[in-house]
C-alpha cells in the first residue's frame, strides 16, 4: 500500500503505515522527490508513529529520503520513532545521526519552523 | 509454521507471522519488536542473496530451555565466510551490513550454517519468558 503524502503550506507530510513493503519504501523515495519539486516543499515530516519495526532496509530508505530531499532544498524530520522500536533499532546497530528526529509531528513541525526561520531572505524561504 | 519466501512482500507476512506468535508466547512488547526485526533481516537477506527460501517459526527445546525458534532457510549460493559476514559493516550486498550480526544481538542464540553453492541456514531462538 503507498504511503500517504498531505501537502500542508511549505511541508510535506508523509505518514508511514505498519506493513511498508521494500516496494512501498522505494515508491516514497520517488514520491517525496518528485512532489519536493513540485510544491516547492521547503519541509518534510515522515511520520513513523504506526511503524511497529523498522529493519535496516527500512532506516535505510528514511536515510536516503532525508539526504535526497536535502540535495533539493528541503529538510526532513522523521517523528514518532516508537520506544520498542528505538530499542530494536539499537539492538541491531543503526545509527539515525545524521537524520533529524523528533517525538511527535507537533515537535516535528516546530523543528522545521525553526529551520525555515533560520534561513536568510536569500533563500527560497 | 513455514512462510515461503518468494518474493520481497513475503518478508512483511513473515514479520507478520513471527508478530503473531511472539505476541502469544506472551513475549513482552519490546521482545516482540525484536525478534520481528530479527525476522525481517534473515527474510530480506534470503530475498537478496538467495532469490527465495523459507522461513521457519515455532517453540522447540534449546540447551533445556524452552525457545521461540526462527529459522532461515534457502538454497542460495552460501555464505564463502561466515565470520567476516557476521561482523558489523560487512556485506556484499547493497545493505548496511548489519543483518546478520544485527539479528544476532537481537536474539538470544544464533547459528550459521552455510556451504559454498549449497544455501544457508540461519538458526535463531529467544528464550520464553518464564511466565508463559
Amino acid at each position: 500500500m503507498p504511503v500517504p503524502i498531505l501537502k500542508q503550506g511549505n511541508y510535506l507530510i508523509a505518514s508511514i503505515q505498519a506493513a511498508m513493503s521494500d516496494a512501498d519504501a522505494e515508491q516514497l523515495q520517488d514520491d517525496l522527490m518528485d512532489r519536493v519539486g513540485r510544491f516547492r516543499s521547503l519541509g518534510i515530516i515522515v511520520d513513523v508513529t504506526a511503524v511497529d519495526i523498522m529493519d535496516s532496509f527500512a532506516a535505510r530508505s528514511l536515510r536516503t529520503i532525508a539526504h535526497m530531499t536535502n540535495l533539493r532544498g528541503a529538510e526532513t524530520v522523521v517523528v514518532g520513532i516508537q520506544p520498542e522500536v528505538a530499542f530494536a533499532m539499537v539492538q541491531l546497530g543503526m545509527t539515525f545521526e545524521d537524520v533529524h528526529t523528533a517525538l511527535d509531528l507537533e515537535e516535528g513541525l516546530a523543528f522545521l519552523n525553526r529551520r525555515v526561520a533560520d534561513r536568510s531572505p536569500h533563500d527560497r524561504a | 509454521m513455514v512462510i515461503a519466501i518468494d518474493t520481497a512482500d513475503d518478508i512483511v507476512t513473515a514479520r507478520q507471522a513471527g508478530r503473531e506468535l511472539a505476541t502469544k508466547l506472551e513475549f513482552s512488547l519490546t521482545d516482540v519488536t525484536m525478534i520481528t526485526t530479527a525476522i525481517s533481516e534473515v527474510a530480506r537477506n534470503i530475498s537478496k542473496y538467495a532469490g527465495r527460501g523459507r522461513i521457519r517459526l515455532g517453540v522447540t527445546q534449546r540447551n533445556g530451555r524452552r525457545a521461540m525458534l526462527v529459522q532461515a532457510l534457502d538454497d542460495g549460493p552460501g555464505i564463502a565466510d561466515i565470520e567476516q559476514a557476521l561482523e558489523d559493516g560487512f556485506s556484499t550486498s547493497s545493505g548496511l551490513g548489519l543483518g546478520l550480526p544485527g539479528s544476532r544481538r537481537l536474539m538470544d542464540d544464533f547459528e550459521v550454517e552455510s556451504q559454498v553453492g549449497d544455501g544457508t541456514t540461519v538458526t535463531m531462538w529467544k528464550w520464553l519468558p518464564a511466565s508463559a
